[in-house]
């Protein structure tokens, strides 16, 4: 068998609701910093719950990214956060901006999306209403179709491989970096900008919030709302960002001298079906299992060289199922279970972006040595402390060098995703 | 309005949700919305704006946690009611 190509990653970029770089962020993360907070326009329309985890920065700050042009009428939050994050990132790579004609042909871009440029539709759907279609301009069409953002990023960079979105609820950004790395081990492409990114506000959390699985008791105590694995967990707290990786071909990055934050051993999607157990809003236990198995077989590892774990875990009441799942599928439990975390005590859960931005948080934890701690989870859930030691949910920053850490995501319309990372 | 209409109505609302043709057959005021009727748990919010609608009222966050039970949304549906 000829043994397939090695894939590494060499350049973060992150826009989160506790950090606007990756430096920032990874000192947000080590030390408990929340980037969840009162949003007065939830109060202002009545929502239950009136916190989110909302990326914090100035408007001119997007010249940094963005040309006047771009910037006219540009009403998409998430096509702000992937910019950001996608530039960041590459340029963290060492790669430039290409200004050549000739396109990049063996770079490309995996953007994924839940739901772009949100506020663009609003204000097109009232000029429309008034009958004033002619009045939307000519930015309407690239803000809000979902490949708008891997629109942008190919063509700002000038990449000349795969230029497109992927979209699979929660578990999208994942599953873009493991589209990201079948794509390279092929041997189809060199170098893909990999990530996902997810629109703020009202129109995208209104219908979390009606379906009534947001805590609604911490609107005047926003950081301690999202509360994983914790026995007063009472919903997810929506979030938005986006986060980006250069994932590479072991070969270019060695040419280039890039340097390496870890590699990506492989990994795996899957879908429950809907079927036992499994529904458009809950997964079916037996297909999250199989999906970490079969990530930790393509891997080419055993279960128990995982050393720790960056879960999904929302705060909602199926935390306990998916330290379960965890446990069926490691074949670990008590003592011998690895560490695990959760970025969502921190952001909340930033929906399509979730799986980037987590990764980033994963892959940093692997190249700076340690695990951070979760914070709100001091009254950890009965059912998850009889599956699991207490001190491998660490509630402060471990100084740790794992070797292995599996993340994996999972999404509405009962889908999975599972990538395992190792220090290089 | 008395307990055996709150009930037929309350019965003709969650009807379409049920995946459980049996559990329906016996609904009692003992049965359980998920255990005994396998409604999907993501369909309760819409069962209580159904409520909502049919009775003209206002059901609050708290209220309709509870409304867990035939029993329970029964007992909420009448505080509601008597203090419309």
């Amino acid at each position: 068998m000829i043994s397939k190509r090695r894939v590494v990653i060499t350049g973060l970029g992150v826009v989160a609701p506790n950090g606007m770089n990756v430096s920032v962020f990874s000192k947000a993360i080590q030390n408990g910093t929340s980037g969840i907070r009162l949003i007065e326009i939830l109060k202002k329309l009545n929502f239950s719950c009136q916190i989110a985890g909302l990326p914090n920065y100035k408007k001119d700050y997007l010249n940094n990214y963005f040309n006047s042009i771009q910037l006219r009428g540009l009403q998409a939050s998430g096509m702000e956060y992937g910019v950001i994050s996608g530039i960041d990132a590459w340029k963290d790579a060492g790669l430039s901006i290409n200004d050549n004609d000739t396109p990049l042909w063996d770079a490309g871009v995996i953007f994924g999306t839940g739901i772009l440029g949100v506020d663009k539709f609003r204000e097109a759907i009232y000029k429309v209403d008034e009958g004033n279609v002619r009045r939307l301009g000519s930015t309407t069409v690239i803000q809000t179709m979902a490949s708008g953002i891997s629109a942008f990023l190919g063509g700002m960079l000038g990449c000349g491989n795969v230029v497109t979105t992927n979209s699979s609820a929660c578990s999208t950004g994942t599953e873009a970096i493991l589209m990201a790395y079948d794509r390279i081990t092929s041997g189809s492409a060199e170098i893909i900008l990999a990530g996902s990114t997810s629109d703020s506000g009202p129109y995208v959390w209104g219908g979390f919030d009606a379906m009534r699985i947001l805590p609604y008791k911490y609107n005047d105590i926003p950081a301690e709302a999202s509360r994983p694995m914790s026995a007063s967990a009472s919903g997810f707290v929506p979030g938005s960002g986006a986060g980006a990786l250069v994932i590479e071909s072991l070969d270019s990055a060695q040419k280039r001298g890039a340097t390496i934050y870890a590699e990506i051993l492989g990994g795996h999607v899957n879908s429950g079906g809907q079927r036992s157990g499994g529904s458009m809003t809950a997964p079916n236990s037996e297909a999250v299992q199989q999906c970490i198995k079969r990530a930790i077989e393509k891997s080419g590892i055993k279960a128990d060289e995982v050393d720790a774990i960056n879960g999904h875990l929302t705060a909602t009441t199926k935390d306990s199922a998916e330290i379960q799942n965890w446990c069926e599928a490691l074949g670990r439990k008590g003592a011998d279970f690895p560490y695990i975390n959760s970025l969502k005590s921190l952001v909340g859960h930033c929906l399509a972006a979730s799986g980037s931005i987590e990764s980033v948080a994963a892959v940093l934890q692997l190249k700076e040595k340690f695990i951070f701690g979760n914070i709100n989870c001091e009254d950890l859930h009965p059912d998850i402390e009889s599956l699991v030691d207490r001190d491998k949910i660490p509630t402060k920053t471990l100084d740790f060098s794992a070797n292995i850490i599996a993340k994996a995501s999972f999404g509405f319309g009962d889908v999975n995703a599972c990538v395992i990372f190792k220090k290089y | 309005m008395t307990k055996e209409e709150l009930l037929s109505k309350l019965k003709i609302i969650i009807t379409p949700y049920v995946q459980n043709q049996e559990g329906l057959k016996n609904l009692t005021e003992n049965t359980d919305f998920i255990k005994d009727l396998e409604i999907n748990s993501a369909n309760l919010v819409d069962v209580v704006l159904d409520v909502e609608d049919e009775f003209d009222i206002e059901i609050d966050n708290e209220a309709m946690e509870k409304m867990l039970t035939v029993k329970a949304s029964i007992e909420v549906i009448e505080h509601k009611l008597a203090v419309k």
